[in-house]
């Protein structure tokens, strides 16, 4: 297999509508890694939560922009997922399945939850009043 | 955003959006209560038939119509799954609360 090397970045305004072009042009980038059906979902679904959270946490639905860099060496990719909004003040807490800060809106709390079980790595870096950014890594290709 | 339902013999059956995230989800909050007002029905049904994608936000949905459903006695079920959205099910342990066909 052809060895890769790749990179893009892309901001875009913190809104809810943003999501589905968010996912799908994540992707796209990764289209030359050749990715299954399943893969694909997997990436999609993981960069559509990374990204809610920053809609509904972060900013609180507010304005604010996201930032998504991704990048491919081999069949290994990195996405991150990042804003400057008010940031995750303890975040083993808002990792575990079920915990939401936000009921009230319905949230199901399954966030990172769906980043871990769709994604090989997740990490999570983040100071109040600064932003988070979240780091996902899959190998594509694997099985 | 426009959803389609069919309502007959006291059953609701609402049509999933083709992409459920948190900004679909807002919509189809709003007009599955609306819908449940307006038709006191004992039974609702999630079709997915047209589903191909769906996050954590669109558990959150499921649940939240569920209890308010089920509080007056109701039924409720998902069907027509691909197997994406199953996972998704299978996953957040929604299989376990609602009855998928």
């Amino acid at each position: 297999m052809e060895y890769l090397a790749n990179e893009m970045k892309m901001e875009f305004l913190a809104l809810s509508s943003n999501e589905g072009f968010a996912r799908v042009a994540v992707g796209a980038f990764l289209a030359e890694l050749n990715p299954t059906v399943d893969e694909l979902a997997d990436v999609k679904t993981a960069v559509s939560e990374a990204v809610t959270n920053c809609i509904i946490h972060g900013y609180e639905q507010k304005e604010g922009s996201i930032w998504i860099q991704c990048r491919i060496e081999g069949q290994q990719m990195e996405i991150s997922v990042i804003d400057t909004g008010k940031g995750i003040r303890d975040i083993e807490k808002a990792r575990e399945p079920l915990f939401t800060t936000k009921p009230e809106l319905e949230r199901s709390g399954m966030g990172f939850a769906f980043m871990e079980a769709f994604m090989d790595e997740v990490e999570v870096v983040s100071k109040p009043w600064e932003g988070t950014c979240v780091t996902m890594r899959k190998t594509i290709g694997k099985a | 955003m426009e959803h389609n339902y069919e309502k007959e013999y006291g059953c609701l059956m609402l049509k999933m959006p083709r992409e459920l995230d948190h900004y679909a989800a807002e919509f189809l909050k709003e007009e599955a209560d609306a819908l449940l007002l307006k038709y006191p029905v004992r039974s609702l049904v999630f079709d997915f038939s047209d589903t191909e994608f769906m996050d954590s936000s669109g558990i959150g949905v499921i649940i939240g119509r569920c209890k308010n459903v089920r509080f007056s006695g109701g039924y409720v079920k998902a069907v027509r799954l691909n197997e994406q959205i199953q996972r998704i099910f299978q996953l957040s342990g929604l299989k376990k609360i609602i009855e998928v066909e």
